[in-house]
């Protein structure tokens, strides 16, 4: 556990994408807990996700069929296809849960033959379909567990003195400040998904990998939870699966269309619904389950 | 997928507080309390117990203690971890052959031999295996690191493959059997059957002396409370946490960046730590360390004992393990025969009907009180709450 991957000082900033010359800069005028050690000579540092001719097969059935795709530093990534596309087999590939060949760089490291907590300490998280926060821990709790990947045993050892500063402006961020101390159990659903989102930002995230975040919910926390990925890509790269389609209109940057574990189309929103493949994919079968759910035709 | 009724803006992003959960409780009260509790058990354990209870029901209680301490270690280990361990006689028995060893050796005094070496090994000198256990410098720490070592060797092979649930059960009960085994085919240097008998000294002092025997209570009682003073450090402390969110979410919290069976690990070498000192201070106070205490029957029982007592508290699994040893003598002495059945009984009843064990009945009503605190306090945000209930995660 006190071990952790030395990133390389003065490190090349990758150049902005998407006005990112207003984002703030989390390290600096920001006093970091003393028992986090080396913590503070850690740059932020923006990083694209590059996926290059990845395949999954499960005995024999290939769910991943060399997918390509590049994901630029601070990117809002739309996975969108029918259900059996592959999106999650996909994500699963990135984070190392199943074997995968190809390759998938994440700024200049090889995530793919990597055990999944030493993908996790490269700055990539993500979250499940099913939430799957700590129901018999506080909401601090479950935030300090996930920001504490790095601890050494000394640190672990001791008691929480007070509440870290990040985890505290994590818990502003999603909204959580006044449910610190409440089992995560007793959230409501939606408020679930965003402790989940929190713990990727204490977790130090640059990559976010967001399984059907806005899943269940109402109208308002998609708008809230939409507002939030917005505040958090301004200095993380983020690749969300959703079906829901006015959630993606609203806050997608660019869009992948995946179909047969292949990549479909990609572009922005209004290129992807204008592509006639992806159209046909979602209208030529008006019975599919995946069409009915996406709502593309609308 | 979304048929909810839309609650007011506000509220769905900054609900009111007022949940069903009260906040923690400030740690200086908390710190109070605990002073005050270790105070009472030790004015318990030292002052009321040697003052009401008999030598002969002080020589049990330091028995049930023993078994309390290995207690403590399982409720680390399966209460937080969530490993259930049936194999824990395995420690307790190399603690306590570590001691028993020991002891052997300086009742039969410089360069003399175990009376049963003689008997059925026909040895003409000490085996190259037992000859460090003379130096108590070498046998104390070993009655300790020894359980220790084997536990992080199985520990880091069986945790890393990913074994757990019911194969790390069954895998642990197993290796209890194995060493029952083991000791009965090495008759001739482990004792066989007998096991280790007739210890009649510890480090001096003659353990038939009453006086001697209850120093042996004493510390028993000392380490007992030195046990849980560490559990208790460890339930709060940061890898406490970590440790439930491992028990709850293995996959999780290896997503988060940590390796879980690191974390596992370390539980199971502590508890098997535990269960070896305990075993260690077993043999000074019943005189004995043989198979039929550190078999398969033993490391089950230890298990039943923190079941009841609820596993999942600091607690729990001691007054379990002394109620539950306690009842098995108690019950045994009027109806013989029987306690056998009784303690199945138990089990049953407590796993279907309380799974938390004995201790969540007390953690129920002050849940149900706080309940009714909070609806008293909080009628109108009731109607907000039950909207968000009614959010059904989609699939």
């Amino acid at each position: 556990m006190s071990e952790r991957t030395e990133r390389s000082e003065g490190h090349e900033r990758m150049p902005s994408q998407h006005g990112m010359s207003e984002r703030t800069e989390r390290s600096e005028g920001h006093e970091r807990m003393p028992s986090r050690h080396g913590m503070s000579e850690r740059t932020e540092r923006l990083d694209g996700l590059s996926v290059r001719d990845v395949r999954v097969s499960f005995d024999g059935f290939t769910a991943v069929d060399g997918v390509s795709l590049e994901v630029p530093a601070g990117d809002i990534r739309f996975l969108i296809g029918p259900n059996g596309a592959g999106k999650t087999t996909l994500v699963d590939a990135i984070t190392g849960l199943v074997r995968a060949t190809g390759s998938v760089r994440f700024g200049d490291e090889e995530l793919l033959g990597r055990p999944v907590h030493r993908i996790s300490r490269l700055g990539i998280g993500r979250t499940f379909q099913t939430s799957t926060v700590f129901e018999e821990l506080s909401v601090l709790q479950n935030l300090d567990i996930a920001a504490g990947a790095r601890r050494s045993w000394a640190t672990l050892a001791r008691r929480r003195g007070g509440v870290p500063d990040e985890i505290a402006a994590a818990l502003e961020t999603i909204g959580l400040a006044d449910r610190a101390g409440h089992l995560a159990g007793t959230l409501a659903h939606g408020q679930k998904q965003w402790l989940e989102i929190g713990m990727l930002l204490v977790q130090d995230a640059r990559l976010l990998l967001l399984d059907e975040p806005v899943a269940g919910m109402s109208h308002e926390e998609r708008d809230a939870t939409g507002a939030l990925l917005e505040t958090v890509s301004r200095d993380r790269t983020v690749v969300v699966i959703e079906h829901d389609m006015d959630f993606l209109r609203r806050f997608a940057r660019s869009v992948t269309v995946l179909h047969a574990g292949r990549v479909l189309s990609e572009g922005t929103v209004a290129q992807v619904q204008a592509d006639p493949r992806v159209q046909e994919v979602y209208l030529g079968h008006p019975v599919d389950a995946g069409s009915a759910r996406t709502g593309l035709e609308a | 997928m979304t048929a909810v009724t839309p609650a007011p803006p506000d509220t769905a992003v900054r609900p009111a507080p007022g949940g069903a959960t009260p906040p923690g409780r400030p740690a200086g009260h908390s710190r109070l309390r605990t002073a005050a509790g270790f105070a009472f058990g030790a004015a318990l354990l030292f002052a009321v117990a040697p003052l009401v209870l008999s030598d002969f029901r002080l020589a049990l209680l330091a028995k049930y203690l023993c078994v309390a301490m290995v207690a403590v270690g399982i409720g680390i280990a399966w209460g937080r971890g969530g490993m259930l361990t049936l194999g824990q006689g395995v420690f307790f028995g190399l603690g306590g052959y570590a001691m028993a060893m020991h002891l052997k050796l300086a009742d039969a005094g410089p360069g003399g031999m175990p009376d049963f070496m003689q008997l059925y090994g026909q040895l003409d000198e000490l085996p190259l295996w037992w000859r460090p256990f003379a130096s108590p410098w070498f046998a104390l720490p070993a009655t300790v690191l020894l359980p220790m070592a084997v536990a992080f060797g199985l520990g880091s092979l069986v945790f890393r493959r990913r074994v757990r649930g019911a194969y790390f059960a069954i895998l642990s009960q197993a290796l209890a059997a194995a060493m029952v085994i083991l000791l009965i085919g090495q008759q001739g240097t482990t004792g066989g059957t007998n096991g280790l008998t007739d210890i009649k000294g510890f480090f001096g002092y003659d353990l038939d002396d009453p006086v001697n025997q209850r120093m042996v209570y004493f510390i028993i009682a000392g380490a007992l409370l030195a046990l849980l003073a560490l559990a208790r450090q460890l339930i709060h402390s940061r890898y406490g946490e970590l440790l439930v969110a491992v028990r709850d979410g293995e996959e999780r919290v290896r997503f988060l960046g940590y390796d879980p069976a690191s974390v596992k690990l370390v539980a199971y070498v502590v508890a098997a730590g535990m269960a070896g000192l305990a075993g260690a201070l077993f043999v000074p106070a019943v005189g004995i360390i043989s198979p039929a205490l550190i078999g398969i029957v033993p490391s089950i029982e230890f298990v039943i004992g923190v079941a009841v007592g609820g596993r999942a508290t600091l607690l729990g699994p001691v007054l379990g393990a002394v109620a539950v040893a306690w009842a098995r003598t108690a019950l045994s002495e009027r109806f013989p025969g029987t306690w056998t059945y009784l303690q199945g009984l138990l089990f049953v009843v407590v796993v279907a009907f309380l799974p938390g064990g004995l201790a969540s009945l007390w953690a129920l009503t002050r849940r149900r009180d706080a309940a009714a605190r909070s609806v008293r306090r909080g009628r109108l945000s009731l109607g907000r709450r039950r909207t968000e209930r009614t959010e059904v995660p989609a699939a």
